[in-house]
């Protein structure tokens, strides 16, 4: 169980939207999207009555190809773009008729890098603070300094730092006035790995301190390990949505992975042989990968394994293998867009 | 729970100060040695000559007048160049985010366009006060005049920014409509001198009034009542600031 919220600096928390888990448990609600939709003038429809909802204390991804509606909606919720129709709350507050406390209790992470070129890092937060209506903390500007690795460039101009650095800044900005929801639009585009890993340690840090994260990325990798919920948009649709462990179990197939020391090809008698077990050639057409067929619970592995020694003779080498986050990100996106393209996380 | 955020407020207030502050050579200094520039040209060309019907000498007539022009200007670029930066940078999203209203958000941005516009006729009256004959004769015409004239152009500046899409759209309005406007205002010339139907035009001038009562809180002469045109300036401050609000709260060419 996760502790509550470490600092409620604007009052009472008030009264919470409940869900139930599968086990029955209560948990709050910190965001609640509901029917959102936005379409532009232009007339693209960017995104197309979605729903989802952000427990409390989770470490949300909101995942999707470029251009699915994962800024639309985030742009929508941090203000800067306006829906064409739907609701939001969060922690209970209606986001688009309680503007003002909404935004109290949230920090956003932007896409894109922007600075006022005047100012230096700590003046950069001192004026976010500012705007969020909060006193400059500078115990907690210094920590993140220190969390974020911006402790030697405090004084310098935002124009002096790099790319990385700048992404970290936008990252301490959205912190400083210690929200109950932070939301982060690509936050590790151009940063490097020792940095990332970092970054994430310290997000995971907040998150086990109570602060809900929302998240999208590319590094599906990431977002698997970091992540307890997921959702997955396309083309502005919402595929799915569910606890991590939930969707992986679920969605997530396994197959079994032959190796053969040669090219092996498979004939239309071989497919209609193992057309139980959907055969494709793989691994630069060395391995014939089949799927998993279950039968009353049990894995008919075997099964396939048997099929695929008739037809091919046994293998040099043989595997089970499980679909991470990306492949079922890659199968539902492209089945969605109904091709045959790799759609880019 | 107010929503009232008056620290937000101060401090876009302090950051559009801080910002002109950080570049004071092309914010204070050099509108202010332009506009004295003007004058010297001016005072050469004129020479002693009087302006007809005020009973003033020409370079008299000219100080008051071009502080006027130099604050109205000024106040009008801290906002128009502060926003179409802001939008060209995409740092506008700060602001957007923030949970500081559209009132508080146009107060800030008025009052920071009010600081700069008074701070740069400061200056130049500051120096050349000591050089002309000139005093203060109605302080609180003077402050009228300088608060409304100042907030009146900062919303403009403001409609300005979040009208245009980038840099050119902003010098566009800046020298089609508020450099003639503040042009053919009155700053060189007293209306007495211009023929019947020039002078209609000027009366239909906004900027007209405010650098005709300017100079009659300095000169105590004008080409029009002052106190009479109070009203109609602290209205049109009021009206400015108002349609600002309402810009700005329906994010008028903010947000998609």
């Amino acid at each position: 169980m996760r502790q509550p919220v470490a600092y409620d600096l604007f009052g009472p928390v008030p009264d919470r939207i409940s869900i139930s888990d599968k086990k029955g448990s209560m948990k709050s609600i910190a965001l609640d999207i509901q029917g959102l939709c936005k379409q532009y003038d232009s007339g693209r429809t960017a995104l197309d009555d979605v729903s989802l909802q952000v427990p409390e204390g989770s470490f949300y991804a909101l995942l999707g190809p470029n251009g699915a509606g994962k800024s639309t909606l985030i742009n929508i919720l941090a203000d800067i773009v306006r829906p064409s129709g739907g609701a939001a709350t969060l922690f209970g507050h209606d986001m688009f008729n309680e503007r003002s406390w909404c935004k109290r209790h949230m920090g956003v992470v932007p896409q894109e890098i922007a600075f006022d070129p005047f100012f230096t890092p700590r003046e950069v937060l001192h004026f976010t603070s500012g705007l969020f209506g909060v006193k400059p903390d500078d115990d907690w500007i210094d920590e993140l300094f220190v969390r974020l690795e911006l402790s030697q460039h405090t004084a310098k101009n935002t124009r002096q730092l790099s790319g990385g650095m700048r992404r970290r800044l936008l990252v301490a900005q959205a912190l400083v006035h210690k929200p109950r929801l932070v939301i982060l639009d690509e936050p590790t585009a151009g940063v490097d790995v020792e940095l990332r890993r970092r970054l994430w340690s310290f997000m995971r840090e907040l998150n086990e301190k109570g602060t809900t994260i929302l998240l999208t990325t590319h590094y599906l990798d990431e977002a698997e390990e970091l992540c307890d919920q997921v959702a997955i948009i396309n083309k502005g649709n919402l595929l799915t949505a569910q606890p991590m462990r939930e969707m992986m179990r679920q969605v997530a197939s396994s197959y079994l992975w032959l190796h053969y020391d040669d090219e092996v090809r498979i004939s239309e008698d071989d497919q209609a042989a193992l057309a139980d077990f959907s055969p494709r050639i793989v691994d630069e057409g060395i391995c014939l990968q089949l799927g998993h067929k279950k039968e009353n619970g049990q894995s008919m592995f075997h099964q396939a394994y048997e099929a695929a020694v008739r037809r091919f003779g046994p293998p040099l080498d043989a595997a089970v293998r499980k679909e991470d986050l990306e492949d079922v990100f890659l199968r539902l996106t492209m089945s969605d867009s109904g091709d045959s393209e790799g759609a880019t996380a | 729970m107010s929503t009232a955020n008056p620290r937000g407020m101060y401090t876009i207030f302090r950051r559009e100060v801080h910002r002109f502050l950080k570049v004071k050579m092309q914010t204070i200094v050099t509108p202010a040695l332009t506009a004295m520039l003007y004058l010297v040209v001016f005072r050469y060309a004129m020479g002693d000559r009087h302006v007809p019907g005020l009973g003033t000498d020409y370079f008299t007539f000219l100080v008051p007048g071009l502080a006027m022009m130099a604050m109205l200007q000024n106040a009008f670029a801290n906002t128009s160049s502060s926003l179409i930066m802001g939008k060209v940078m995409g740092m506008q999203i700060y602001l957007l985010m923030a949970p500081v209203s559209a009132a508080e958000v146009v107060a800030a941005f008025l009052a920071a366009a009010v600081v700069r516009g008074v701070i740069v006729a400061s200056v130049f009256l500051i120096v050349l006060m000591p050089f002309t004959g000139i005093h203060l004769l109605h302080p609180g015409i003077l402050l009228v005049y300088s608060i409304c004239g100042s907030m009146i152009m900062g919303g403009l500046g403001l409609i300005g920014g979040m009208w245009a899409k980038n840099f050119d759209n902003v010098a566009m309005v800046t020298n089609f409509i508020v450099l003639p406007l503040t042009f053919l205002s009155g700053v060189f010339y007293s209306v007495k001198q211009l023929p019947h139907t020039w002078q209609i035009l000027n009366h239909a001038n906004p900027f007209f009034y405010l650098i005709d009562g300017f100079r009659y809180s300095f000169l105590g002469v004008g080409d029009t009542n002052p106190f009479a045109s109070v009203g109609i300036v602290i209205g049109s401050a009021i009206f400015i600031f108002s349609l600002c609000w309402y810009l700005w709260r329906i994010g008028w060419r903010m947000k998609d």
